[in-house]
This record gives C-alpha cells, structure tokens and sequence, in this order.
C-alpha cells in the first residue's frame, strides 16, 4: 500500500511536472525557431506570425489527442463495433439491431428508460422549482437549500445503500426497520418487497436519482429567479395578479431557457443512469434499463462487442437531439467571440 | 406559492412548514444510515433506527438450570438463578414457557405452570421455580422472556469495516484514483481554454462545437472500444491492462470537455484591456497565460477540481471497467456495491461502509460549496 501512495505521488508529479515541461518546452522552442528578438525588423515580423500560426496548436495540442483517444476514436469505433458479431471479427450488418428490438431485456430497458425520462427530469425540475421559490422566501432558506442540495455530492451506489435500508422487507408481523415498511405497517398497511414489484418498482429507483438531482436543479432555477428583475414582479402586484399568476405567467416564462437547461441536463444523465439500476436490482424484476443492460453485454460470457456497442450506439441517439440543439445554443451565445 | 406576497400569517407559516417538510425527506435518509452505523449490530435488527434512543426490546429464549441445581426450602423444592447468568443489563418485561405465548406472564409475578410449580421471573432476570414434587431430569424448564437493553452506540461497526472487510484499502485505492485524476486535466485544459478564448487560429469554432458535443456523449460510447485498446496495450507491451495509470488517463479524458468548456467560458469573460496591454509591454502568449490567466481563474479552477474529484470519487462504471477487484485496486464504490452483493443483510456493515464512502465528498461539499455552486451554474451542460 505505501508504495501505491507512493506510485500516486510519483505520477502528480511525473503528470504535472510533465504537462508543465511540455508546455515551457514547446513554447521556448518555438521562440528558438522563430526568433523575434534579435533579428532584423521584417524577419522578426515574419517570425512572430508564424510562432503565432503555431503556438495555438501547442496549447490545444495536448487535448486534442487525449479527446481523439478517450472520445473521438471510441465514438467511431463503437459504430463500426455494432455491425460486427461478438468479438469484432466479422461484419454482420443490422443483425445486432434486429436482435434488440426482438429482445425481450432490450425492449424491457428501453420502455424502462422511457418512463424514467417521462418522470425523473419533470420530478426534478418541478421541486427543484417549488423549492426555490419557497426558500427564496425565508431567513433559513440557504441553510435549507445546502440540506436538500446535499445528495449531489453522494455517489449513486452511497445513495442506493441508503435508500435499499429505507425499503427493506421484514416478513409480515415482525420489526420492520426499514422505514417506508415501519411507517406502512405502522398506518395498518402490508409490507411489501418495494424493488421487486414489477412496473411500480422502476418507480422506487427513480426516487433515489429524484432524490440525488432535485438539489441540482433547485440551485440552478434559483439563481434564474434571482435574475427576473424587481421592478417586473412589483408591476405585476401592482396590476393585482395573485401569487399563482406571478408564478406561472410571470416567474416560469422568464427562466423558461434554464428550465430547458436543467431539463435536458437531467435527461441525459437518465440515460446513462447505471449505477443504481445495478446496485439495487441489477435489471431483475423486469427493472432493467439501456445503460446497465451495455454493461451487462459488455462481460456476459466473456462479453458481446457487438451487441453491447449497439447498446450503446441507441444511447447516442437519444442523446444526438440534445447535443445539436446545445452545440446550437453555443453557437448563438459565442457568435461573435 | 400562497405566500409569495408575504401579507397573511398563516402563509407565510405554511411556507415554513413546506420547506420543513422537504428538508426533512431531504435529509432523514442519510441520517438514517449515520445512526445506524453506530449502533450495536444487534440493536439494528431489533429495532428501527428511529427508535435507537428508546430501549429496544427483543424476545429471548432460555434454559432453566435442570433438577440437579435444586435445593429445598420451606418443604418446597427450588431452583433460583438469574436468566441472564452472565448479569449483562437488560430490563425484562415479560415472560413465558410456551414459544407460542413467550410474553404471557409480567415480569415479577408468579405464573403457575400447573401440578402446583410455579414460576416467577422477575425485572431483573432472578427467578425462582418452585414445586412441591422433585424436579427430574437433565433438561431444566425452557423460558422465553422479552427483555429491552438500554440503547448502545458503538464505534464497533467501523473498526469492524475498515480494518477486517477492506474497505480501509479500498479507501485509500479511491484516493490513489481521484487525486492525480482531479490533478492532471487540470493544466492541459487551462491550456486548450486559454487558447480557445484568446488566440485565432483556423478551426478554432469548429474545435468549440466539438467539444460541445463531446460534452453531452454518453461514456457507454468509449467504453468497449477503450477496453478493447488497453488489453491490447496491455498483450502487446505483456503488461497489465488494469492499471492505476490506465484509469488516471481515462478519467483525465472523460473529464477534459467539461474542463476545456467551463475554463473557455470563464477565461473568455476575462477583460480584453488586461490581455492588451500585457502584450503592448512585450509578453508572450505564454507568459500572458501563466502570468495573469492563471492567476485569475483561480475560483474557475477550484471549481472544476471540485466536479472532478467528486465525479471520479463517486464514479463506479469507469472503475469497473478499467480496474480490477482485487484488494489493491478496488475502489469504495466497487467494494460497497460488492459488499451489497455479500453481505446484503449485515445492515451494520452496509450503513457503516456507506458513510464511510460518502464522508468525503461530503466534507469537500461542505467545505467548498460556494465554488461548486459556480462551477455547476456556469456549466450546467454536462450532466454528472
């Protein structure tokens, strides 16, 4: 173990120390080439406009090729994956396509996956609002803000532990400690083993991420209300409109560009959702979605490339709408920078 | 809503108590698992961790010392003892002889268990059996009593996870994972932003769109091909293909379009005049960028290192595709959901390994939590 700390603290070195050379290193050796100083008035004016043409690509450099290795390539290679059979030696055209849609897991996980993105972003972005407006309202509300927004910094498998022990199953008639069954039994109920109930228990993993995200969205939504400015609300009380008006036609159409924002954020993060999927049912009980489904494919039986790639491949596509309407957005906002 | 106005009373009180009522949901699931994690193992099962200050109360079952302990007193004959034996603290409140009714008598009355023996348990667990015939026999009388032990909390369960299931090394392999993780993209991102922001060069839009985009491919796309290129690494150099320095790499490139995105935004907002006349007075590119960027991004840099550590600490996909499960590779994240696997209904190690894994972040959430706000509302495109 001391030597892996060791190793660790050996490579924040060798990393850091190595990024920081290389930098200082190409750029002095471009002034090296091209000197600017010391030579003639014309030379040196050429020299600078060619150090300029390079040392763009010397900054940049150094992310473009991790980017092409870690994400470019792997984009591509992934397509070319799905049209191949499990080890990736033969071309096999749509056949892993067809054997998706006719799979009865796929067809599970992607229905699966459609409920969670009917629910999971509106879930969190509708208390995540009501959460902003109600805290912007009273002396505790940052403190209240920092308890729900807490679950962010959980990671999902921590989350999934968590709320398993609020699900937990006791047979009939003894100690429930779990809580959702001690208060259910408590009130006369049934206990009930929450995340094998087929359909609804979809609903119950969608807690935890409602859980873990409304906090993200409650921080976003109430920086945009902070933003509506004073004089808009007050002419709207003025002109006698009730709270529920000034929300719904005055607050919601003027932050209607970030509800967009957090919505489609939380969307794709539903659709790589894995974690919790994986920890607390591992796709039994008919609980099985996109993202844990590829993992599973990934491994089963020494692991189906192909068939795992286009898993994937159909995440990317729900996921392509999004990107072009961001990278659109982007274009507008940065236009003339 | 009803209050928004701020004039009746009772609005603004109802206020308060939705707010209450959300905190509350917000925060009793990781109380839940805090408190569990210090109770005794056996007072979890026994009772729900709501109840860990009240006494909990179990139903126990003994054996009466047999017909060799008897004495004679009064004409009668009498076994006496303590239930208990050992004299730990526990309350009894009721008792039994029949495992169907094993609360039937009060503690310290006497029940009569017919042919004229009577039995009489009492709070402290002392009992008295006692008959007007011999007591035969090797095997004494089966008692059953219900007895509550003070609440107890204990430190237990954490030596118990850290230093026997492994989750101290596990510990100690995350952060052998986050930190040079956090670390490096840091500087080859500040580089690519600045130049992005500040210098012109053909295809410069073109590379923003690109990392736009990238900013929003789900992690599924690289991970086969990227699993598929470290074995090959790996057979072709005969070295591992699972290794820290693989996994350092692929986070720092995962990490990277956010990084790059959220320090070009930043750097870009930067003033024009600072830059200008910094280059009027003779410096480089270079010198600008270490000099006065640098410098100057500093709550945009803290922010992405908050994101980042958060993201590989808390990351379970990448850990599991990219490293191994053996004791000196396993990260907290792989460890606990390995331990739901094997130890599904050992609550104490559950919760305890639990906390443990989100203290962390928790701390660096808490502590730094006016960065990370920033980070999150000046990059809110990528989604975790």
């Amino acid at each position: 173990m001391a030597a892996q700390i060791f190793s660790a603290i050996f490579v924040i070195i060798i990393g850091v120390g190595g990024c920081v050379a290389y930098f200082w290193g190409a750029n002095k050796l471009l002034d090296l080439v091209f000197p600017s100083r010391g030579v003639s008035g014309t030379a040196a004016v050429d020299n600078l406009r060619r150090q300029g043409l390079v040392r763009p690509w010397l900054f940049v450099g150094p992310a473009m090729i991790i980017l092409t290795i870690y994400l470019i390539y792997p984009v591509i290679e992934t397509l070319r994956l799905s049209f191949l059979d499990r080890g990736g030696a033969n071309f096999v055209g749509l056949a892993n396509y067809e054997w998706a849609f006719g799979d009865h897991d796929f067809r599970n996980s992607i229905l699966n996956n459609i409920l969670w993105l009917a629910v999971v972003p509106a879930a969190c972005t509708f208390l995540g609002l009501i959460i902003a407006v109600l805290t912007d309202k009273i002396w505790w509300g940052t403190i209240a803000k920092s308890l729900i927004f807490l679950p962010l910094a959980i990671s999902f498998v921590g989350a999934s532990v968590i709320w398993k022990f609020i699900y937990e199953y006791r047979g009939e008639g003894q100690v429930q400690i779990g809580l959702l069954n001690a208060i259910i039994q408590y009130f006369g109920g049934q206990p009930q083993v929450w995340i094998s109930l087929p359909f609804w228990n979809n609903f119950f993993l969608m807690v935890i991420l409602i859980w873990i995200q409304t906090g993200f969205a409650m921080v976003i939504l109430s920086s945009a209300l902070r933003g509506i400015p004073e004089e808009t609300l007050e002419a709207a009380v003025i002109d006698g409109a009730n709270p529920f008006q000034i929300f719904w036609k005055i607050m919601v159409p003027q932050i209607w560009g970030t509800i967009a924002v957090v919505w489609t954020t939380i969307t794709i993060l539903v659709l790589k959702v894995f974690d919790i999927v994986l920890t607390m049912t591992n796709g039994q009980w008919n609980s099985q979605v996109l993202a844990n489904l590829m993992f599973d494919w990934m491994f089963r039986g020494g692991g189906d490339f192909g068939r795992g790639a286009t898993i994937a491949i159909i995440i990317m596509i729900a996921v392509i709408p999004i990107m072009v309407w961001n990278i659109r957005q982007a274009n507008k906002e940065t236009g003339g920078h | 809503m009803a209050a928004s106005t701020g004039k009746s009373f009772v609005s603004r009180f109802g206020v308060h108590i939705a707010v209450l009522v959300f905190v509350v949901i917000w925060t009793i699931p990781t109380l839940g698992i805090l408190v569990s994690s210090l109770r005794d193992k056996d007072q979890i099962i026994a009772s729900g961790w709501w109840n860990s200050f009240a006494s909990s109360s179990q139903t126990e079952a003994g054996r009466l010392p047999a017909a060799a302990a008897q004495t004679q007193k009064d004409g009668k004959y009498v076994i006496e003892g303590n239930v208990f034996g050992d004299g730990a603290k526990r309350a009894i409140s009721a008792f039994g002889v029949k495992a169907a009714a094993p609360t039937q008598y009060k503690a310290g009355t006497a029940a009569d268990l017919g042919d004229g023996v009577t039995l009489q348990v009492n709070a402290d667990g002392n009992f008295v059996l006692a008959s007007p015939k011999a007591f035969e026999g090797d095997r004494g009388q089966r008692v059953y009593y219900a007895s509550s032990a003070p609440p107890k909390f204990t430190t237990a369960n954490y030596d118990a996870v850290l230093f026997s299931e492994g989750i101290g090394r596990s510990f100690m392999n995350s952060l052998t994972v986050t930190i040079p993780a956090t670390i490096i993209p840091i500087l080859i991102a500040a580089f690519a932003a600045y130049a992005l922001a500040w210098m012109r060069f053909p295809g410069r839009a073109l590379l923003i769109a690109v990392i736009i985009g990238l900013l929003v491919v789900p992690l599924q796309m690289s991970l086969i091909p990227l699993l598929k290129l470290y074995n090959g690494v790996g057979t072709f150099f005969g070295v591992p293909s699972k290794t820290y320095l693989g996994i350092w790499l692929a986070h720092t490139g995962f990490g990277l379009p956010f990084a790059i995105y959220l320090l070009r935004s930043y750097i870009a907002g930067l003033p024009r005049e600072i830059m200008e006349s910094a280059r009027i007075d003779g410096a480089s590119d270079f010198e600008i960028f270490v000099k006065i960027v640098l410098p100057l991004s500093f709550p945009v840099l803290a922010s992405f290192a908050i994101f980042q550590f958060l993201w590989v600490w808390n990351d379970l996909l990448v850990a599991m595709v990219f490293l191994g499960t053996a004791p000196d590779q396993i990260v907290l994240t792989a460890k606990l959901n390995a331990l739901l696997g094997s130890r599904g209904g050992n609550w104490e190690i559950l919760t305890t390994s639990a906390f443990i894994t989100i203290i962390v972040p928790l701390i660096v959430f808490f502590s730094l939590q006016r960065y990370f706000v920033r980070g999150l509302l000046a990059g809110s495109v990528k989604g975790g």
